[in-house]
Parts: structure tokens; sequence; C-alpha cells
């Protein structure tokens, strides 16, 4: 089996999830390498798309910036944010990634502040930024992060981007798109879904070396755990090989 | 469900929606097509009052328009409100002058994949700043629907989060479907900087690459200067009039200001100056070694190319030239 670190296992993961011909935005760093990477492999045609405009763009490097010249070189579109927005909101975008400090059971994300006060928060982070946008109008948003009882919280300081909100029908009833929410959180330990009824998130796949007890130890709110549990595939040689030599070779984020 | 379940934002609005204020503003506007050519010192000092709300564009270090930050800094402008909107460098160099005390926050503090600013971070935890939280998109559709010349525009963005809670937004009904939006008010800037590719004399601009919300600031924004890489003849501009990214009457001063987005990126012209961000990052950390640095790369600088020759000047703009043209071999 191949050496792989955890990072390179979430790129590996997340990039199986998009299929051929689907459209995503990223951000810098890890979601952008696992689309470069699905390009790669399973899905040449994906669209890659970025917040400031850049659409479908021949990545030469890992781009610093998601307005940056990377992001539309040699591209299909450099267009504007309100056209990349307004495409989410048309429903023309299949996935989108976010991360953030904090994510709850129903796929709520928090970016904004640690603390009780809003005005003078203990920790003041960048903000919904075009997340809480992405959250609400791509049809499926994906997460890659590493999972400890700190990020995987019972209650958010901050409810900053919306998952599945309070659960059941509670964010179609909010205003929010119908048929829209969290579809994969993919950490170091497991692949997590959503129930299809309560909207909570739920173990689908546990990744080699970890057991269902690590994973729920590591997870501040009770998982829930899917009937039939799956092995996660680790990455292959040809995965690692791309991603290392073609994707990331400078290793900016898989520190290699 | 009925109207009286509707919720609104609770925070504070800083900038009247309302579109026959706007109007009146419009209506006494200049639409004579004479030449606007100024200094970045003049500029500011005639265009920017202390109190007055701004908003920076391009998308935080790349086409930034930075020449105007600084000297914003340097005039020592108090009071300002400002629109947090994809800022990250501009934000960084406002902080560091403590020019605003009033912030629309969709993205602020952070560099993106280049780490959070510590000075950032400080200064918007003091509590001293008045803040209301937006997105991305809600702030670029607020320029939206300024530039349209309507009080608000209905969105499907930030409803059943603590971001709307924490808004000015309001919830809406739908007149004809009955879906619920989150109706977000325009914002008129009193104020927008622009950095741009060629302009003529007039204030005509074109720009090459992602346009961000620059086409809506520009006229959304009651006063608006442009820095520039280059000044273009008006027969240029004639010649590709498609291509007038923002047209004079919306222009209030032109800059050329060559190299003027460093230390960001300028697309097709330069990339951006990462050891210069990170050393800034770097000083932040330490109070007395960073106000030394603003000292020295602000106050103590006179002109902008003063600026570019503490930081290598052109022996170095041409090493950001070469990384952004060979942008394949990087």
């Amino acid at each position: 089996m191949p050496d792989y670190n955890p990072i390179e296992l979430m790129i590996c993961v997340a990039s199986r999830i998009l299929e051929d011909g689907a459209t995503v935005v990223v951000g810098t760093g890890a979601p952008c390498a696992a689309a470069m990477l699905a390009q790669k492999t399973s899905a040449e045609n994906l669209c890659i798309m970025f917040e400031a405009g850049g659409v479908a763009p021949k990545l030469p490097a890992m781009p610093i910036s998601v307005g940056d010249s990377r992001t539309f070189h040699k591209a299909l579109h450099a267009g504007s944010m309100p056209e990349v927005m307004e495409t989410c909101q048309r429903g023309m975008v299949d996935y989108c990634f976010l991360g953030g400090a904090q994510l709850d059971m129903y796929g709520n994300i928090n970016s904004t502040l640690i603390g009780t006060d809003h005005r003078k928060p203990k920790v003041r982070f960048p903000g919904s930024g075009g997340a809480n946008d992405l959250a609400s109008l791509c049809w499926r948003i994906i997460s890659m992060t590493t999972q400890d009882t700190k990020r995987f919280t019972e209650k958010l300081d901050f409810l900053t981007s919306p998952g599945y909100l309070s659960g059941g029908e509670s964010r179609y009833e909010a205003g929010l798109p119908k048929g829209t929410g969290p579809y994969r959180i993919v950490t170091n330990m497991a692949i997590m879904g959503f129930d299809q009824e309560s909207k909570r998130m739920k173990v689908l796949s546990i990744n080699p070396g970890y057991s269902r007890k690590q994973v729920q130890e590591n997870c501040g709110f009770e998982l829930l755990w899917a009937e039939k549990l799956d092995d996660t595939t680790p990455p292959s040689t040809e995965e690692l090989r791309i991603l290392r030599e073609e994707v990331d070779p400078d290793g900016y984020i898989i520190g290699r | 469900m009925s109207t009286k379940d509707l919720k609104s934002g609770q925070n504070e609005l800083f900038v009247s929606p309302d579109g026959d204020e706007a109007r009146a503003f419009f209506r006494e506007k200049s639409r004579a097509p004479e030449p606007k050519l100024s200094s970045v010192g003049e500029a500011v000092r005639t265009l920017l009052d202390d109190g007055d709300y701004i908003a920076i564009g391009g998308f935080g270090a790349n086409r930034i328009p930075t020449a105007i930050v600084h000297e914003i800094v340097r005039q020592g402008k108090k009071n300002l409100g400002f629109a947090g909107h994809t800022s990250t460098h501009d934000f960084q160099i406002l902080v560091a002058g403590e020019c605003f005390d009033r912030c629309d926050i969709a993205y602020i503090i952070g560099l993106e994949a280049r780490g959070l600013s510590p000075a950032a971070r400080r200064y918007m935890q003091s509590g001293r700043i008045r803040v209301t939280e937006w997105t991305n998109a809600a702030l670029a559709w607020r320029l939206k629907a300024a530039a349209m010349g309507l009080s608000f525009i209905p969105a499907r963005t930030m409803l059943g989060t603590d971001t709307f809670v924490y808004s000015a937004a309001k919830e809406i009904l739908c007149p004809f479907t009955g879906q619920k939006y989150a109706a977000l008010p325009a914002l008129f800037p009193d104020f927008a900087a622009i950095h741009v590719h060629e302009a003529d004399v007039y204030g005509n601009c074109r720009v090459q690459g992602v346009t961000i919300s620059d086409q809506d600031l520009a006229r959304a924004s009651k006063k608006v200067v442009i820095t520039t890489e280059r000044i273009v003849p008006a027969d240029s501009i004639r010649a590709r009039p498609k291509e007038t990214f923002i047209p004079f009457w919306c222009v209030d001063a032109v800059i050329e200001v060559p190299y003027g987005s460093y230390p960001g990126n300028m697309p097709y012209e330069y990339f951006s100056d990462e050891e210069h961000l990170r050393r800034w990052l770097e000083v932040e950390k330490n109070p007395e070694e960073y106000e030394r640095f603003i000292k020295e790369q602000i106050f103590d600088t006179e002109s902008f190319n003063d600026y570019l020759n503490l930081n290598g000047g052109i022996e170095n703009m041409s090493r950001l030239r070469a990384k952004e043209l060979m942008i394949d071999k990087v």
C-alpha cells in the first residue's frame, strides 16, 4: 500500500466526488488541488470556477488568491463576481468547497468569530467572504477538514454559512433553494454524508487506520452511522503520482 | 408565510439606500468630457473627506489602487466607513492608518492563502469598530442595486444564518411567487478608487482579466478616482468602444501610476510580490517594528515611486513582470 499523509488522502477522496462535466467553485489550497486532481483523473471536463470571475482556466500553478492571474490563465471566460454568483443562484453550479473554524451536525459552518460579543469577539476571522453565498446557492457543498472535538462542535459560536440549519426542512423553510445543501464532509478519519430525514451528519465510510470509536471520539456531537459502513479506498499510486508531480509539485498544500 | 413573520437583520446600515437621494446627487455630477488628470495627493485631498464611506476596487491584492490607499493613510483621513468586500492588503493598509471606524464585512483580516493579518485582527477585536456582516455576493449585489439606481435588490443568500442576523438586510416575499428573499439595501459609496490597465484623460477605462465588482462599483459610487498603468489616447478608446469598461461620466480623477497595484498582482502585467506581503504580515507581530515599517513604507515616502524604489525599484518590478508573463513556467 502506498505511503501518504492525511491531506493527500483527503484531496484524493474529495477529487473522486467530482464527476466529469460538473461545475465547481473552489477556493485556494486543498479544494483547488482536489479539483485539479479530478481533472487529471476521472473528470477531464470538470469546469473549475473562482468567485472573482475566473471560469475554466488551465491552471498553470496553485493560485494564491481566488482573484489572481492564475485563476483565469487560458480560461474560457474572465468574468466578474456577480456573474459567478448569479450563475450559482440560477442553479448551474453543482459543487462548492467550504471550510471553517467550526462545523456542526447539520453541516453549518462558522468562519466569522469565536466568542459571544459580535462587536468585540475573542477571535475575529475573515467572515463569510463568498462562503455563505456558495453554501446557499450551489447544489452540493463539500468540506475537507481535519477532525477534532473543537472543530466538530455541538454549538457554533456564529452560524456564518448555512448547512441544514436546525435539520429537517428548516433550510428550505428559511427560503434557501430546494434540493441544495451539504453533501460530503471529508476528514482525515472518515467520509460523512447527511441523513435524508433528520439532515444530521452520518458516517458513510471510515478511512484506513481509524476505528469507529476514534471517529466518534474526535467529534463534539453524536454521529449517525450508515447501515452498511464502507472502508474508504486509499489513494492509489497513480493518484498520488499525479498529485505530487503535476498538481502540487512544490508541495505547498500536501507539505512534501 | 405571512409578512409579520419576516425577519430583519439587527445591525446598522451605514449608507442611505435611497434612490432619490442618489439621483439628486448624480443629477449634479458633471458629464462634461473634460480632462481629469490629477495627482494622488490632490485627488485624495479634494475628493475624500473625513467621515466618508469608501470602497476599493479589485480583489484585495489583485488590481488594487495601492497609491490611493497609501495616500489615505498618509493624509491621516479618519472616521471613514469601509466596504470590506474581498479586501485583503487594502484592508491591511487602512488598518495601519486606523482610518475607518465602521465596516461592512464580507471578507476582512485575511490575505487568503497567505494567512491572517495580526494588526487587522487586533483592530477588529478592539471593540472600537462598528460592524455589520454581509457576504461577497451581498456586497456585490448591493453595489449592483445602486448602479441600477434602485434602493434594494432581492437575493437568495444569507437567509437562515447569523450572517443575516448581524446584517442590515430584511426578509421579503416575492409579490409574484411568494418566495422568501433577503432584500439587500443599495450601497452608494461616497468615494471609490479603482486601478485599471488603460484610461484616457477623460476617464474612459479598460481592464483585462476578471472584473470582480468594479463595473458596478464605478457606477454606484458618488466620486471615483482611477489610477491607471497607462494613459492612452482617446482615439484608442474610440477605436474599440465596446471595451470601455468604465465610461468617463463615472470618473472624477485620472492618475497615471505605473505598477500601481504593487505589491498586488496586475493581470498580464506583473505578479504579486509575495516576499513583501510576507514581510508585512511578519512585522505586524511586533508593534514597535510595525510602527517603524509603516513610517518607512508610507509616511516617509513622498510618492508611490519612492515606495517602489524602497522595495527594489525597477529591478524588482522586472522580476515580477517576468513572473507574471512566464506564468506557465512558474
